[in-house]
């Protein structure tokens, strides 16, 4: 019991409890109530339709907000002073998105404009994701948000018409994994080597039907960015969401931002924020455990992002494999990448490295992959491509005059947005190339049709870049 | 929606682990506003060569496998991007159905909602449905939503999960969001007693 009586619950719980319109009953799901729906280009239109077509109005266009970013230019402003959208279906879709929003009375962070980018690098930085939340989004990544103690999560195309129209979602309980991280880490290691280690130890498919919450004294010891990065890639180990309890490092960073409450209305909201951590004695479903002492860089081979280890191991042998159906994706995935088993990937020539996107993309990214490149310069033949994850964050670079050390090394400076991400909009890998990227999926073609796709740390791809070929970063470091 | 009750059909073996949205139709075919159109699109990139040929090793371009209507995938099918285009693919490829030992969360709830059945077997039927759809690609297994079993050509009937508000609304041909609307009175009073804390449309 809790000094108030109340049997322990989780974080998780507390947040769901606070949430239910409805609880689930034999026949129907919890119907639950959404506090901030966030909606882009590519997976909205659909959803409008149907309103339209269903003559319905958005619920609450103030718990609701547009941005641009998956199709979107990352190039600048051309003589015109215009951006250019090279393809004309991305073109009308963002018209799509810009009538909608109008339509419908929803603000939009419209291409070309300061607040744009991408969508779960906006929240965060705008203030308006706030710890206990309920948050939205029709985008696997939406698990980000959980790293404020929000429950975050992506919904489908019918979902994003159901809270347009309702505010509300329909959900069955998802089970809860506690993903503990205990000890410090070591210089080079960052939090993304922590999450491609959490994913390549329990699977893609390990943490389906759960919500995770991550904990321990390595967790704690990370900022914001280094949560959010974690929390991001959730669902890269099947978790719709990841959470990780409020703490003074999470209000430090929603205190003054825009959407923030401000005076005596931050005092309330901080003192109902320190309810939400998961009370001593609460249970979990499941529970894995990692130590942050033994973590090295890490690094994928393959084709999903479990399949990922110690940037110094070798890529293993589909023959190791017991099982048939692993050992048949581990060799498609091999042929894909055109990698040998047991071969070395520190010393493999790498075409391009791509350091953005919403895993990624926050000033403190940019600020460590420029520290590292300051004074060096990519390598011939290699083409790095910094993608700030927004606006805001390429205004504050630039401020500090990363975009000089990046420009000044080779690199290209863009604007903010997915690019390489999911190279949706011409940003892309040509069919053989290999890249070194800071995103978080390397599935076959996502970053380009034929492209192989080398997940890691901006210090890594800051590493690689400067040699051209793939190099772990503990070795530059002195 | 039409109602779904049961339907027969034939199966076509993808025992790959893992599919993940991006195969189903990888990112370029996203820039749409519409739903319907996409089956073109389905494994797009493991279908067809760069020039447009398609592949003739690709189990989904062999002529035997034309018209199947139930897909028999690998484990953790549909992981990865939350996008609804991937069941609007496979729906316009014909699939009326995907079986699989387990589902993606947010795949399994986007199929549920077009009317797409993720149907869950254990690891020995789903070999057995791999085999079958390997070694005689005419056989014919009927999915019975009523029942919740798909019934294989030997008459063995195998059950499959389902929640039973998605089994309601697919057996009826309701969408859920005339559920939710019709709860306008309870959200209303929810919303009174929980105020929003940000609004996203004063700035
Ligand atoms: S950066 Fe990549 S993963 Fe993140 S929202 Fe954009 S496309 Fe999705």
């Amino acid at each position: 019991m809790t000094n108030n009586g109340t049997p322990p619950r989780t974080l998780f719980e507390k947040v769901w409890d606070n949430h239910l319109v409805r609880p689930q009953t034999p026949d129907t799901p919890a119907v639950l109530y959404i506090d901030l729906h966030l909606v882009h280009e590519v997976t909205s239109p659909q959803a409008f339709t149907l309103l339209r077509e269903r003559g319905l109005k958005v619920r609450r266009p103030d718990r609701t907000l547009g941005t641009m970013d998956h199709s979107t230019p990352t190039t600048p402003r051309n003589a015109e002073g215009i951006i250019p959208v090279l393809d004309t279906l991305a073109a009308a879709q963002l018209d799509v998105m810009r009538r909608n929003c109008a339509d419908f009375g929803i603000s939009l962070y419209d291409l070309g404009t300061d607040k744009q980018g991408i969508v779960h690098v906006i929240g965060p930085e705008q203030g308006l994701t706030q710890p206990g939340m309920t948050i939205v989004c029709g985008d696997s990544h939406t698990s980000t948000h959980g790293a404020f103690g929000a429950l975050a999560f992506g919904i489908g195309t019918s979902e994003v018409g159901h809270v347009l129209a309702t505010q509300c979602l329909l959900q069955n309980r998802p089970r809860t994994m506690a993903v503990r991280v205990d000890g410090h880490l070591r210089p080079g290691v960052t939090a993304k080597d922590i999450i491609l280690a959490i994913i390549a130890k329990i699977g893609v498919g390990g943490g389906t039907g759960y919500v995770f919450e991550y904990m321990g004294e390595a967790i704690r010891a990370l900022s914001m960015e280094g949560r959010m990065t974690i929390c991001n890639m959730s669902i890269e180990g099947g978790a719709r969401a990841g959470m990780v309890a409020p703490d003074e490092t999470t209000f430090e960073y929603v205190a003054g931002r825009p959407y923030a409450p401000k005076g005596e209305a931050w005092d309330t909201a901080v003192s109902a924020w320190r309810q939400l951590p998961t009370d001593d004695g609460a249970a979990f479903d499941n529970e894995v455990v990692l130590n942050a002492d033994e973590l090295t860089p890490m690094i994928t081979y393959g084709t999903n992002p479990g399949m990922g280890m110690p940037i110094n191991g070798f890529v293993p042998d589909p023959d190791n494999m017991g099982d048939v159906s692993q050992r048949t994706a581990l060799d498609k995935a091999l042929r894909y990448m055109d990698l040998q088993p047991g071969q070395k990937l520190l010393g493999k020539r790498v075409d391009v490295v791509f350091l953005g996107s919403c895993t990624n993309s926050r000033i403190s990214d940019l600020r460590e992959a420029a520290r590292f490149i300051k004074g060096r310069r990519v390598a011939d033949g290699v083409r790095m491509l910094v993608v700030p994850g927004s606006q805001q964050v390429k205004a504050q670079a630039e401020a500090e005059g990363l975009h000089e050390i990046f420009k000044a090394a080779g690199a290209e400076w863009r604007e903010a947005g997915c690019s390489m991400c999911i190279a949706m909009n011409g940003d892309q890998l040509q069919p053989g190339q290999y890249a070194v990227s800071t995103s978080n999926r390397n599935f076959e073609g996502r970053q380009g049709k034929g492209g192989r796709t080398f997940l890691a740390s901006p210090l890594t791809a800051a590493a690689t870049a400067v040699n051209g070929v793939i190099s772990d970063p503990r070795e530059m470091m002195n | 929606m039409e109602p779904i009750k049961q339907f027969s059909g034939r199966l076509a073996p993808l025992p790959i682990n893992d599919i993940d949205t991006d195969q189903i139709i990888p990112a370029r075919y996203l820039k749409v506003t519409d739903k319907n159109g996409l089956g073109g699109a389905c494994f797009a990139d493991w279908r067809y060569e760069a020039d447009g040929t398609p592949k003739p090793d690709f189990a989904l371009n062999r002529p035997e496998y034309q018209g199947a209507a139930v897909l028999v995938g690998g484990h953790n099918f549909g992981c990865g991007s939350s996008r609804e285009h991937a069941p609007w693919a496979l729906l316009g490829a014909g699939f009326k159905a995907v079986i699989s030992t387990y589902f993606a969360d947010i795949f399994r709830n986007n199929a549920l909602k077009n009317g797409l059945l993720p149907v869950v077997v254990d690891a020995e039927t789903h070999r057995q449905l791999i085999s079958l759809a390997e070694e005689d690609p005419a056989a014919e297994v009927t999915v019975d939503l009523e029942a919740q079993a798909v019934i294989l050509p030997d008459g063995r009937s195998v059950q499959f999960p389902i929640d039973a508000f998605s089994r309601y609304c697919l057996l009826n041909g309701v969408d859920q969001l005339g559920f939710l609307l019709g709860l306008d009175e309870h959200i209303s009073a929810f919303e009174e007693a929980h105020p929003a804390r940000v609004r996203t449309t004063a700035s």
